[in-house]
Order: structure tokens, then sequence, then C-alpha cells
């Protein structure tokens, strides 16, 4: 018997398929359609994994899509996802900051992973993976390219409440002959006090976990850790524990 | 269930208007307000009309924001453009205004406001602490009065004052009972119904049809409760800035994902009716009294709504607390920082504004919060 959680966020789809004990996962493009990309991707996902839709007990969506989709027989936020899935990975942390695409999350938890409180971003997308992904946009440049650009650069001061003031900021800082690595450094370091901030709100303390597409980033997590002075530790999957999440809620 | 008795309040503010105009063609006065802080006896006892302004929709935003910044409350914006657009009837119908230094924007907006109708701008003493607040409110009600006289040619006497205190005493009294029939669980009145009766309040034209229809909604109400199972939802006080008809869209949200909004401690609340008129009194140092401790945000400290919020908490059994914060209402969303803390009961803050571009946001925050409490 399995349960199947389906993240599906802005920018990916992330699937979990949960026996009880092990789990395994995909992660694909959202694209244009998230409730007809979400479909496909949970029957891909089960013929590749060889697994008999017969034998799926329960598929819990979360996820900005997931409400859309009509084969899900429930649907959970990803603030119960995300801290229920970080929970699973490691079951001494007391908090979940989740960098998506669209929404920041601070989480805290009990021991038991259960939320006590939560907070988010505001309307503006500052902070969030979007606002990473305008800006550096702006700089030309490819997500993938950050950690190794950033890596020894200090950064320069970036400010902006919102995400398309920050790119104009971006932007004349380019005028301005700026490098790029120092203002790839300060947009990084603008989210990490963001972060910071939603966290502290949150009450957050203790070990937390940070998870999201934006915590792959070695620099930005190390800024995390330095500027707010949170003990952050890294998951190794950090991009799907929301879908992870949802599998395991499944499973009880 | 739904009380058939909504059907009038459904159609109450748009028939109001035309029964305004048609009293106003007889040679009536009419003045409109904005704020829970207005002393509405006053402009009732010189025997205007008093209304309530419109001010909660994002129609007649774009127009505002080509006098004002875009980066300004939702509130004031709305105001101000249905002022200057002609398409409220009720600020088209007024004579005059009244208004009050609630918050710097709108009292900033109230000076460009001024170009369009004659105003009176009643001066709120910021400080809760203030030894000498209530004689300085007391001030800008005879300042109010003596307004009333030179624009409208109306006068206010102590016995007609008097009169209209003991009305709206009598109305307060009656809505605060309605209000408490959703201690019943599952509440017999939706947060979205109950507002559109409280609302309505500031726009009806006949005070004895109102009462009247308040009062069979209120014996329907009690049956819906008798029949009703005990199938419930969260139940949710909603607070913060002023959540009027034409925004009601976090009280959808909660009611949609099955939440059960129980009441409003806001000005489009509980918040003014909480406290009577003391009728014994001096009639404008009686006024003075009861006005002067509305717990608004715009007043510091504001403890006050602290302790009003956390008591409704537990006399309406509430299992979570949303405090809604229009963008940029500094005061209000400072003080939900403070609010969090203090309320005995899960939280969340809303930070949102008229249009719809934020609805799934809001949803994601509102199930998560129903999660933490069920789970």
């Amino acid at each position: 018997m399995y349960t199947v959680g389906i993240d599906v966020g802005s920018a990916a789809i992330k699937i979990v398929v949960y026996d009880g004990e092990t789990y395994r996962y995909a992660i694909e493009p959202t694209g244009w359609s998230p409730k007809s990309n979400g479909e496909k991707v949970y029957k891909k996902f089960l013929i590749e994994n060889n697994i008999s839709s017969s034998k799926v007990k329960r598929i819990i969506a979360t996820g900005y899509g997931g409400r859309r989709l009509d084969f899900v027989d429930e649907y959970k936020s990803e603030i119960t996802c995300h801290g229920k899935g970080c929970h699973y990975l490691c079951s001494d942390i007391r908090g979940v900051i989740d960098i998506g695409g669209q929404d920041s999350k601070a989480i805290l938890l009990n021991e038991k992973g259960k939320v006590l409180d939560f907070n988010l971003n505001d309307k503006c997308a500052a902070g969030t993976g979007r606002f990473l992904q305008v800006t550096t946009n702006a700089l030309d440049l490819d997500m993938d390219q950050i950690d190794c650009l950033a890596k020894d650069s200090s950064p320069l001061s970036i400010d902006n409440m919102c995400a398309v003031f920050a790119e104009t900021e971006v932007l004349n800082l380019l005028v301005q002959g700026a490098k790029k690595d120092e203002i790839l450094a300060g947009l990084l370091k603008s989210i990490a006090l963001r972060v910071g901030s939603l966290a502290g709100k949150a009450n957050l303390q203790g070990k937390i976990a940070f998870c999201g597409g934006v915590a792959q980033s070695q620099v930005l997590r190390r800024m995390v850790k330095e500027y707010c002075n949170l003990n952050i530790i890294t998951l190794k999957n950090p991009q799907i524990t929301g879908a992870l999440g949802a599998a395991v809620l499944g499973f009880k | 269930m739904r009380a058939k008795t909504m059907e009038y309040f459904d159609s109450l503010i748009a028939e109001s208007a035309i029964k305004i105009k048609e009293e106003k063609e007889k040679g009536k006065k009419v003045m409109g307000y904005y704020c829970v802080f207005s002393p509405v006896e006053l402009i009732e006892a010189s025997g205007a009309f008093s209304v309530g302004l419109c001010a909660t929709k994002q129609e007649p935003i774009a127009e505002a924001e080509k006098h004002l910044p875009r980066n300004l409350c939702p509130l004031i914006k709305s105001s101000y453009g249905f002022a200057i657009t002609d398409k409220c009837p009720y600020f088209f119908f007024a004579d005059a205004v009244m208004a009050e230094t609630t918050c710097d924007g709108k009292k900033k907006m109230y000076e460009l406001m001024a170009d369009i109708k004659p105003m009176v701008v009643l001066d709120i003493p910021n400080s809760s602490v203030y030894r000498k607040r209530k004689e300085h409110w007391m001030e800008e009600i005879h300042r109010a009065k003596d307004f009333i006289k030179d624009e409208l040619g109306l006068e206010v006497t102590e016995s007609s004052l008097k009169e209209k205190i003991k009305e709206h005493n009598e109305e307060r009294k009656l809505l605060m009972e309605l209000v408490e029939l959703n201690k019943f669980n599952p509440t017999p009145i939706s947060g979205a119904d109950l507002l559109k009766v409280l609302w309505g309040r500031q726009f009806k034209a006949d005070r004895e049809e109102y009462i009247a229809k308040v009062k069979i909604l209120m014996e329907e109400l009690k049956e819906i409760s008798l029949k009703s199972d005990k199938v419930k939802g969260p139940r949710v006080l909603v607070t913060g800035s002023p959540t009027g008809v034409g925004q009601e869209k976090v009280i959808n949200v909660i009611e949609n994902l099955g939440g059960q909004v129980v009441l409003q401690e806001a000005c489009s609340g509980v918040k003014g009716l909480v406290d009577l008129v003391d009728e014994d009194k001096n009639p404008y140092e009686a006024l003075a009294e009861k006005y002067m401790d509305i717990p608004c945000s715009c007043t510091s400290p504001n403890t006050r709504r602290f302790e009003l919020t956390n008591n409704l908490v537990k006399e309406y059994e509430i299992d979570a607390v949303v405090d809604i914060t229009l963008q940029a209402c500094h005061t209000y969303n400072i003080e939900s920082y403070q609010l969090k803390k203090e309320v005995d009961a899960p939280f969340i803050q809303i930070e949102t504004d008229y249009s719809e571009s934020d609805v799934e946001q809001i949803k994601l925050r509102v199930s998560s919060l129903f999660e933490l409490i069920n789970e």
C-alpha cells in the first residue's frame, strides 16, 4: 500500500510516494497548466515506478495548484505539509523556513511536528523564489550559477521592499558599474534578512530546517546562519518536503 | 439555512438611497459621515439625516490615485474616489460631511475633500491617557453643533439630543442581542450577513422599519438555531481595520473554507456597540465619554482593544482570531504584533487591500490556520 503526496508549486511539481517506511520522488516543471500537468506527472510517476494505481490508498495534494487537482483525496496547506515533511526527515527540528516560488514561510513546530504558529511574507514577492528569479534575470544569470558567483563576494546593499523596485535597483547598480557577483551576493543577503525577520515574528528557535528550491544555495544558507543567527540545518532533498509531508500525512 | 429577512438587508443600501433622495427633495438636510467616532446622535438631533458614506470598494480607486499616492490605505483612496466621481449616492446627497482625524492619511485626504463638500473634521486626541481627552472631545462636539447650525441652519437642543441618545442606545442594545445569537454553535447567521445588517445601519433611511426587521430576523435566527445540527467549523473572530460591504473578501474565504465568522471586533462590527451613552448625564459629556472610549488603534496605548478582544474570545468560544490589516494602515498593522501576544487563541494577521489579486494567498493562510487548530 502506498500514499502519494503531490505539491504543485508555482515553479515545480513535486511528487512523493510513501509506503510507510521508504519514499521515492520526482520533480517536474509546473508549466502553464498546473491542473493537467499535475495529473500527467502523477500518472508518469506511477508508470515509471511500476506502481499500480489500485495500490495507492490515498493522494494528498498541497501547493498553489494543489487545490485545482480533481484526482486527489484531500488538500492540505503547504504549512502543514512542510512541517510534517521536515519533521519526518529530522525529528528534532523546531522550525521550518521555506522559500517557495510565491511565498516565503516560517513555521514553528512542537516536538511532534505539529504546527504551532506560522508567518508568511506580505503581499509583495520580495524574499521569495520569484524575487530571485526576476533579479537574476536582470543580471542575465542562470539560477545554477548563483553559488559559484556569489561565493566569495562581499554583498552590496539592496534594500527595496518590493521585487519590482529591487530589479530597478539592480539595474541602477549595473549602470553605476557595480560588479555582478557583489550585486548577486547583495540579493541573497536581502533574502536572508527578509527570512530572518519572518522567522523572528514566528518566534523560531533551535534547530531549523531550510527548504524550498532556493534553499539549495549554500551561500544563502550560510548567510541566513550568519546574518540572522539562526541554527539552520540542511535536509537532503529540501525541495520535496511539502510533497513528502503530504504523503506522510496520508498514511496516518 | 439563510434567514428570509436577509432579503430586506440585501437591498437595504440601494433602496435607502432612493428614500433619502425623496426626503431631500422635500427639503430635509443630509449629513454624511465615515467613522464610528462620529457622534451620529448629534447629527440626528439637529433634524438632519445621518448617512454613512461609501468607502470600501475597489472601483473608484484608480480615479483617486490621480490625486492621492498609490501607496496609501485603500479605505482612504476609495472614500476619496467615491467623492470625486459622484458614484456614491450618499456622498452626492450629503449637504455636509462629518469626519475625524483617525489617521494621518485620512486627515490629509479630508483637506482635499473639503474642496468638494463643506466639512467638519473633529480632532481625536491621540493619547488614551491624556487627562483632558473627554473635555477635548466635548468641545469638538460643540464645535460640530455650531457647524451644523451655520452650515445647515439646524439647531440641536438638549432635549432632542437626549432623545436621540436614547434611540441609539436602544438600537445598540438590540444589535448586540442579535450578535449574541451567534453564541450558538453552529452560528445561525454568517459573518457576511451579520456584516450586512450592521453595515446597513449607517445607510438606513427609516429607523423603525430597520429595527422591526432586525427583530424579525432575530426570531428567524432563533428558529434556525433550534433546527440546526451540530456540524461546526472553527469559530473565528475577525478584527482589525474596518471591513465593509463590498470588501468581504477575507470573511468569504474564511466561510468558504468551512469556518464560522462569529463576530467582528472592528468598527464595522461590535466596537461601537459594546458601550452605551449614559442617559442620566449631561448629554454632551455623556457622548464625549462614550466616543472617547472606543478602542481604536488611532489612540495610544490601545490596551482596551486587547481586553475587549480577549473577552469576546472567551464569551463567544472563539477558536481563532483573524486580524485584517489594510495595506498601509500603520496603526492597525503595528498593533497586530501586540494583539497577537495578548490574545489567548491561535492568531493570524492578513494584510490586504480591496483587490482580488491575493485571494489565493489568503486561502493558504486561512487553511493553514484551520489545520493548525484541527490537528
